[in-house]
């Protein structure tokens, strides 16, 4: 097991992949997928904090169960999101997002 | 030997998690989130969060990912592989990243509780340590109006798709 440092180190490095593909991909499945890394990512940080603050010598199980709701409202935001793009698809015929500008005027 | 381990799956996780940004093809991003997930699981099992690793294969790898890939054959995308990259959005998501990890570096550089190595767990005097069993109890003891919390919004999230993917009646 590495140190606590490392651990977040990884976290970090983990979201700022996630962080760059948001900005960077156009495509809008790929953005979605990215988000999911930032969210692990997240979850990672949470679940190293656990075990390194230990409390009566067992891990902070509330942390950890954190970690568990986070994952299941992941889920829930993923099948609601990959419904509104499979809605989207079907109104504009593309999931590019430069091709979706009507907000932007 | 645990430090091997962990430098194994934190390299999983990362490679595959650069491979989801750098694929063209959407196909081959999920496979490598699947992977990226796996290392995830992994890193979980390392921290002795048994159930988290377990629940991340499951959830992430299993559905999440069957769902992703679901999508992607149903759209067919292959016919939008080719477009040119913004050169902004790479410039400005380069610029993001650097300063994200030099600001990250310099934070855990100045962080020296997180130094040591992990405290050894000490379960009550004859058990083991049982991940589970402590989390269940929590869960249905103190955290169990979350539970139910939870519950309702899985059943919204559930209506919600179902509404969403009605075709709408034409006028």
């Amino acid at each position: 097991m590495g140190t606590l440092n490392s651990y977040l180190l990884v976290s970090g490095l983990l979201f700022t992949i996630g962080l760059t593909g948001v900005m960077v991909r156009r495509n809008i499945i790929i953005i979605f997928m990215c988000l999911e890394l930032m969210l692990s990512a997240a979850n990672l940080t949470l679940v190293a904090f656990s075990r390194f603050g230990l409390v009566n010598g067992l891990p902070n199980h509330h942390g950890q169960l954190l970690v568990f709701f986070t994952i299941t409202v992941a889920a829930a935001e993923v099948a609601v999101g990959l419904a509104i793009i499979v809605a989207l698809y079907r109104a504009r015929q593309t999931v590019h997002v430069e091709d979706l500008k009507t907000l932007g005027g | 030997m645990d430090s091997i381990v962990f430098t194994i799956a934190a390299a999983v996780m990362l490679i595959f998690g650069i491979g989801v940004v750098l694929n063209r093809n959407p196909v081959a991003s999920a496979l490598c989130l699947v992977m990226s997930f796996v290392g995830l699981a992994a890193l979980f099992i390392s921290l002795d969060a048994h159930f988290l690793g377990i629940i991340q294969i499951l959830v992430y790898a299993g559905a999440v990912m069957v769902l992703f890939l679901f999508i992607i054959m149903l759209l067919d995308l292959r016919a939008e592989e080719r477009r040119k990259l913004n050169a902004w959005a790479l410039i400005g998501g380069g610029l993001v990243a650097l300063c994200f990890v030099g600001t990250l570096l310099h934070v855990l550089g100045r962080f020296p509780a997180g130094e040591g190595a992990a405290p050894p767990l000490q379960p009550p005097e004859g058990t083991a340590y049982e991940d589970t069993k402590a989390l269940g109890t929590l869960l249905f003891t103190r955290y169990v109006f979350h539970v139910q919390v939870i519950g309702l919004l899985l059943l919204g999230a559930t209506i919600g798709v179902v509404a969403l993917s009605k075709k709408e009646p034409t006028r």
